[in-house]
């Protein structure tokens, strides 16, 4: 009797999707972190033969991870923006 | 080469552009225009309030110096923004709930609406923002001594200082005009949200514009971009592993707690949906602003003759290079940078001074007196703009005091160091409910010591607070005690080390003092609302009051949130409790709305105090508590159980009395009918018994005597076997031991059949009509057993018929999927009263003859039962009408069969 109220074990379809969407949102800042912090790895050239990463590559790496980081978190906000949003009719202008 | 006083004369012109803005947005939103001022592209830009005049210009030259590092100043909040789902949005759900008007309002707030805990954050948030207001000081003034003359980068012909006076006086008078207008800090401060706004689109622009001169106008294109960066003296990756992650993480802690962008990520915050627009918004808006701080380095490393100030290569380059206007524009971004971050940064520390420190003062120092005297509102306000006046002031001094020494960012980092020791605090507040206000000060105590000595008070200098000594040996000679070599750990990067130590420490203190003591019930009220406030925004604490002190409180709201709205609360209150007149009954619902109301213009703690003042304590009551223990899911849980159970006792008692009822009915008709079956068969047998004893003992009877008395004993024998025939034959149908011939055949020939049966020996045969075409229905049943009905139906009609004409309609009618016959006599219609009963067993219309049993359309029924079909009485004009229903379905099946 107690379980009446206990939410559904399983969903339909859609709001399963949009569970998993809001599941990615929650990820979102552990990827980032473990990839920004790939430059930890990196040699700074201090070996026999080993070559420093050029400055460049740096920056493309950092730059290219922050574009896709805020790429999808953009993607993300448009898929999930009903679910905390009950009505978004001035959500969708920037 | 620019003037410095077109320099001025422009900076004039764009201030008081900044000016008509905040202006014009005060107005629009007094008109009820805000929707477009509160857009998310707003929320988004007014958070860029983070990029200040540091990071502005700073960036560059902390890329000069340590390559890619800067970049981590950028990395931390993007992380936080992206993450909005863990820390942001509760936070903002939380200030929203609670109305917190500060940082440190919110820290006191979760721990019981402590004061203390209150003025020691807003202590350490004055402490550690005073330096960072002074840099900004300091990168306006240093900025504008360029364009005087930019060889002498640091000391330029042009008296810095007192243009660093002017400049705290124009942002305190900003500040003053647009910040301190409004009492209540949640309805928010659109002018200057607007204004950071076009300051933040400002300081963009220039920096972008100086990027693409520099990458296109100098280099020569993206390609030739990288190579020189490549080849220039900071073209290798060297990095310090432990600093890349500590300032990434620390950048991310100082973007919660600063007092600036919790003001503005949670106080003006607008519509929770704005921050998760944001959350991708802002990240890119910080990307805009570091995608060109390497190229401009490595390009003012290059062009720029040794030893000039890396930090303003913003301003340099261009300047080098003959743009003069677009050192121009650099100038403005810098300037917008510096001036919004001291315009919210002052907002946000006037708020937790005034409400933390001179309020609470205030009070006390006023006793009891404090409701009755003047209005609180003039005294609120003049504390917080003389607030304002202090904090700039001490940034000023700041200034004057380390004489606009130091690289910025290193200033910066300090502060950051500082304030990020709010968020053991912070985040323990409103993700742990065991966290308890000793737990917090001692965290916060410990967190802020460590961080003076191991950072803010080395940063001095040698010699200035601590002594080489120090340094060397540490503090009285114990080699544990070195600032930069904590507990003899040495080689770790000074600032890495601060903030390791300082945030271990802190955390440990907290943890620790959280563990070993226990909460006051309001800290565990307020915890549990903190921790759970997505599953209940409902109230802590009650208050008691007695309508006598409603007046007081009447008058005490009136001085802080002014009559008309005192008055329009008291009045709304009244009205939702069903009051006459403007007084509302002191409930505790009341008195918390209040309290609420009141905490959005002085804070949680001095509104709790005010009315406690007057009200006289909180009481917690147990019905709280319990709410807020973790037995009360427990018990939430045995109650629903006990309520299912008693849910189904009460059901199963119902089915109980219905089974009883039931069962007393059918005792109540078993009564009945054995009543009634004996005086059925008493009346015959007493006049058989009477006619036999009458023909036994009466002598001289004559023949004809004799033969009427033995036919009436052959009558009434007759009788009492029909009756013991038809109690035999219904006890049989009900039963169900009947068993069915069934048979096929016509109806019309059934019907004929008991017309003929009915009427045999009958001389007042009574007239019947019929309709053949419609009998002509191939039936598939028990035909006998059918024609018993019709003859039960055709005789009772011709027995009971009082008509002097009497006559009987038969009609067939096979709608849908049944066949219906219908008997329609002109007779008197049966009384309604009896109609019910008609079925029953043993149920007479009238006892004037005492010819039937009252057992006929008792055993029609069951007999149409067993046929599946059913019968009922139709009154009629006129007359009655019984209606047989069969199943088409026999029919059917008879028609197939054939």
């Amino acid at each position: 009797m107690a379980d009446r109220n206990a939410p559904p074990v399983f969903l339909e379809r859609r709001s399963y999707r949009k569970r998993r969407m809001m599941d990615a949102v929650r990820l979102m800042p552990f990827l980032g972190a473990l990839l920004w912090m790939v430059p930890l790895l990196w040699s700074e050239g201090q070996g026999a033969d080993l070559q420093p990463i050029r400055l460049s590559s740096a920056i493309r790496y950092v730059f290219w991870v922050w574009l896709g980081l805020i790429f999808i978190s953009a993607v993300l906000w448009w898929l999930t923006r009903d679910e905390t949003a009950r009505s978004d009719a001035g959500a969708g202008d920037t | 080469m620019a003037s410095v006083n077109l320099l001025i004369a422009v900076c004039i012109c764009y201030v008081s552009g900044l000016f008509a803005i905040a202006f014009l947005a005060e107005r629009a939103a007094a008109k009820g225009r805000r929707a477009w001022l509160r857009s998310p592209l707003v929320y988004t830009l007014s958070l860029s309030i983070y990029c200040t005049g540091w990071t502005f210009y700073g960036a560059v030259g902390y890329a000069a110096r340590s390559g890619m590092e800067f970049v981590t100043i950028y990395l931390g909040p993007s992380l936080v923004m992206i993450g909005w789902w863990w820390v942001l949005r509760k936070l903002v759900r939380i200030g929203r709930a609670q109305r917190v008007t500060s940082v440190a309002d919110l820290i006191s707030s979760r721990y019981g609406k402590s004061n203390t805990l209150a003025i020691v954050v807003t202590l350490m948030a004055v402490l550690g923002v005073t330096p960072y207001i002074a840099l900004q000081l300091q990168s306006v003034t240093t900025s504008l001594a360029i364009f005087a003359d930019p060889t002498e980068a640091t000391d330029g012909g042009m008296n810095q200082v007192s243009a660093g006076f002017w400049i705290a006086l124009g942002l305190a008078l900003f500040t003053l005009l647009f910040g301190t207008r409004k009492l209540n800090t949640n309805e928010r401060h659109d002018g200057v949200v607007m204004a950071i706004a076009v300051e933040a689109v400002v300081k963009l622009l220039a920096l972008l514009a100086v990027g693409v001169f520099v990458v296109w106008g100098v280099a020569g294109g993206a390609a030739q971009m990288m190579a020189r960066i490549d080849t220039s003296p900071i073209g290798a990756w060297q990095m310090d592993g432990s600093r890349w992650a500590a300032l990434t993480a620390l950048a991310g802690a100082a973007f919660l707690c600063l007092p600036r962008m919790f003001q503005v990520l949670v106080v003006e915050n607008d519509d929770e949906r704005h921050l998760q627009i944001a959350s991708w918004a802002f990240p890119l808006y910080l990307m805009l602003m570091s995608l060109f701080v390497v190229p401009i380095a490595v390009i003012g490393l290059d062009v720029l003759p040794r030893g000039a100030n890396p930090d303003f290569f913003v301003l340099t380059v261009p300047l080098s290079q003959g743009q003069n206007s677009l050192a121009m524009l650099s100038f403005l971004g810098g300037f917008s940078s510096a001036t919004s971050m001291v315009i919210v940064a002052t907002l946000a520390l006037s708020t937790m001074v005034s409400n933390h420190v001179v309020m609470p003062i205030y009070l006390s120092a006023q006793g009891q007196r404090a409701s009755v005297s003047g209005d609180v509102r003039h005294v609120v306000i003049l504390s917080r703009r003389l607030s304002v006046l202090v904090i700039i002031a001490l940034g000023y001094l700041y200034y004057r005091l380390s004489g606009g020494s130091g690289a910025l960012a290193a200033i910066g980092l300090i502060s950051f160091v500082g304030v990020a020791q709010f968020l053991p605090a912070m985040l323990g507040g409103i993700f742990w409910r065991g966290a308890t206000r000793t737990g917090a000060i001692c965290g916060l105590v410990v967190g802020f010591t460590v961080w003076s000595f191991t950072s803010f008070l080395p940063s001095f200098g040698s010699d200035v607070v601590f002594s080489s000594d120090v340094f060397e040996k540490g503090v009285m000679e114990i080699s544990m005690l070195r600032p930069q070599a904590l507990f003899g750990i040495e080689g770790i990067d000074p600032t890495v080390h601060a903030v390791l130590w300082s945030l271990m420490l802190n955390t440990l203190g907290f943890v620790v003092g959280s563990l070993v003591t226990f909460p006051t019930p309001l800290e565990r009220l307020q915890g549990a609302q903190f921790v759970n406030v997505f599953d209940h925004s409902g109230q802590s604490g009650q208050w008691s009051a007695s309508v006598a002190e409603t007046e007081d409180l009447m008058i005490m709201a009136q001085r802080i949130l002014g009559a008309a709205e005192a008055q329009a609360l008291f009045r709304d209150a009244a009205r939702g409790q069903g009051v006459q007149g403007h007084l509302p009954e002191p409930t505790p619902d009341f008195l918390q709305r209040l309290e609420r109301e009141l905490a959005a213009s002085v804070g949680a703690a001095t509104a709790h105090a005010m009315i406690g003042q007057l009200v006289g304590g909180a009481t917690v009551s147990v019905q709280d508590l319990m709410a807020v223990a973790d037995e009360s899911a427990q018990i939430l849980e045995y109650s629903g159980q006990l309520e299912a159970k008693s849910a189904e006792l009460v059901r199963t008692a119902r089915q109980l009395r219905n089974a009883n009822a039931k069962l007393t009915q059918l005792s109540v008709q078993k009564d009945a009918f054995l009543s009634q079956i004996s005086h059925e068969l008493r009346t015959p047998m007493t006049s058989i018994r009477s006619f036999s004893e009458i023909l036994r003992d009466t002598k001289g009877l004559g023949a004809a005597e004799k033969t009427k008395y033995a036919s009436i004993i052959h009558v009434e024998s007759i009788r009492l076997t029909r009756l013991l025939d038809d109690l035999l034959d219904l006890s049989v149908l009900e039963n169900g031991q009947v068993s069915l011939n069934v048979a096929g055949g016509l109806l019309s020939d059934v019907i004929g059949h008991a017309v003929t049966t009915s009427q045999a020996g009958r001389r007042d045969s009574m007239l019947i009509r019929r309709t053949p075409d419609a009998e002509a229905v191939e039936m598939y049943t028990d035909l006998d057993r059918l024609s018993q009905v019709f003859i039960n139906l055709i005789t009772n009609a011709q027995k009971y018929c009082v008509s002097p004409k009497p006559a009987l309609t038969i009609d067939v009618d096979q709608t849908g999927p049944s066949v219906s016959v219908r008997f329609t006599d002109n007779g008197a219609p049966i009384p309604v009263e009896k109609r019910a009963l008609i079925f029953e067993k043993f149920s007479r219309i009238n006892d004037q003859e005492g010819n039937g049993a009252g057992l006929g359309l008792a055993i029609c029924r069951e007999i149409l039962t067993r046929l599946d079909g059913d019968i009922s009485y139709e009154p009629v004009v006129g007359g009655n009408c019984f209606v047989v229903r069969l199943p088409a379905r026999r029919a059917l099946a008879a028609q197939q069969s054939h």
